[in-house]
């Protein structure tokens, strides 16, 4: 238990040293998190659209290839 | 060049090297973090604080590398005018910030204990505020205009214009007293670091290198989406009504 | 010439004029851009002494002497010292050896009153050991003077 105490203590840098690793888990999770759920929004988005126009949605794909393929 | 600026062609290359990309930054920050925070010595002179470094430094790299690979994008996208150029460079720029602001905050959290000072306006520390800012301006710009394609041009202009600050800021400790040391590891000759504190440093970094290529891919395949949604929506718009008695 | 190659000419100059233009601010701003100077330039820039100024360098070994919250020592580049005198919070990292920045004025005496002191640290990292194993063994090659 001493270890612990001793070891989360930082030798005595404890309130610098763990905000600086909690603020690192933070950003890099954040932005993770925030980048997948973009795509995700954008990747329903896109089917709600093409499932919305059922009679041009063949043709909508086609543009969208199409435009891929420029 | 031309072949991988096919949105087509980068989905599929994307979708094969995220899993390795992925899989690779989890498991190379996993162990920086076993040696940097388990296993490995503190520091002669500045005790547990040099822990901050596993952290501050692989930031302060890959904000910078970011900030070439925005850049070096901008560049194509101004020159050869590649679709996805202009995506890559829209995508980098918030992943720049985010490690720009966890290179200024984490070395605040270094400077206290050890410098005295949350912050100081020496050359390094200035620069490495300004290319903050310049990220900051290019996601402003970049969405300021009403037509994509020239807010596009617009950040690529200010992405190019302040690639001199890259120069400053890896010099600025060389060329000028500063309160910032200079660098500990570089090119020519031995590392001023002790091996058994750089395997933490080089494996956080590897493993940030991963990552940021993990989440540039992501935001790309999502800015591609949003491009093709807005072509369809454009479609919509201008074709429909005219477009449609003509295809049935 | 095509459309793209003149774009490319376009970028390149462009960016070879601002790195010029940029170079040129920079040695124009020259002192403007230091954090610091060193004692020996505060003899040779005749420095008005009423400017307040930061002073960095090393502290000399062996000139550190304590009066309660006030703090006596001299800071030296290797060529030119400053006796300084400080009343406050150190930082941890300040001691004998170690390189040091101060704020602060030269009085009358000639003695630098400094109301603010930063250390500063160099560039190498090493455990407690090593560290210890290397001054044992005489390979150890001391602290690095600042520039």
């Amino acid at each position: 238990m001493d270890a612990l105490a001793n070891y989360l203590h930082m030798g005595g840098y404890a309130r610098f040293v763990w905000p600086a690793y909690g603020l690192a888990a933070l950003v890099v999770g954040g932005l993770l998190l925030a980048s997948l759920r973009g795509l995700k929004a954008r990747e329903r988005e896109l089917k709600a659209l093409q499932d919305s126009v059922p009679g041009r949605r063949g043709r909508s794909r086609a543009a969208a290839d199409t435009g891929q393929d420029q | 060049m031309h072949r991988f600026a096919n949105p087509a062609r980068f989905l599929r290359l994307a979708s094969a090297i995220l899993p390795w990309s992925s899989a690779l930054s989890a498991l190379l920050i996993a162990a920086g973090l076993y040696f940097a925070l388990f296993h490995s010595p503190a520091d002669y002179q500045q005790g547990e604080t040099v822990r901050i470094m596993y952290v501050h430094v692989p930031s302060a790299w890959l904000a910078m590398a970011c900030y070439s690979t925005m850049a070096l994008s901008s560049a194509v996208a101004l020159i050869w005018k590649h679709p996805l150029a202009d995506l890559v460079a829209k995508a980098a720029s918030p992943i720049g910030a985010a490690f720009t602001f966890l290179c200024l905050v984490s070395g605040s959290l270094w400077g206290r204990p050890m410098w005295g000072t949350w912050w100081a306006w020496d050359a390094r520390l200035t620069s490495m505020l300004i290319l903050f800012f310049l990220y900051l301006g290019h996601m402003a710009l970049i969405n300021a205009f009403d037509d994509p394609s020239r807010g596009a041009k617009a950040a690529a202009i200010l992405a190019l214009a302040g690639f001199v600050n890259i120069p400053i800021i890896k010099f600025s400790v060389d060329w000028w007293n500063t309160l910032h040391q200079p660098a500990s590891v570089s090119k020519f000759g031995m590392p001023s670091i002790d091996p058994a504190m750089l395997l933490p440093l080089l494996l956080m970094a590897l493993g940030f290198t991963c990552f940021f290529v993990t989440v540039l891919l992501i935001r790309v395949r999502t800015e591609i989406i949003a491009s093709k949604l807005r072509a369809i929506r454009m479609t919509q718009i201008h074709a429909v009504p005219v477009a449609v008695p003509v295809a049935e | 010439m095509t459309r793209k190659q003149r774009r490319l000419y376009f970028v390149i100059l462009g960016m070879l004029a601002l790195g010029a233009a940029t170079a040129l601010v920079l040695t124009a701003v020259g002192d403007g851009m230091v954090y610091f100077y060193t004692p020996r330039d505060l003899r040779t820039r005749h420095i008005s002494p009423d400017r307040r100024v930061r002073i960095g360098g090393l502290v000399k070994q062996g000139s550190v002497v304590r009066d309660g919250k006030t703090v006596h020592f001299v800071i030296t580049d290797l060529t030119a010292d400053l006796k300084t005198t400080y009343t406050g919070v150190l930082p941890d990292l300040f001691r004998e050896g170690q390189g040091v920045v101060a704020e602060g004025k030269v009085d009358g005496n000639g003695v630098f009153q400094a109301s603010e002191v930063l250390a500063k640290h160099d560039e190498k990292y090493m455990p407690k050991d090593v560290a210890e194993a290397l001054k044992k063994s005489g390979h150890w090659q001391g602290e690095t003077p600042q520039k």
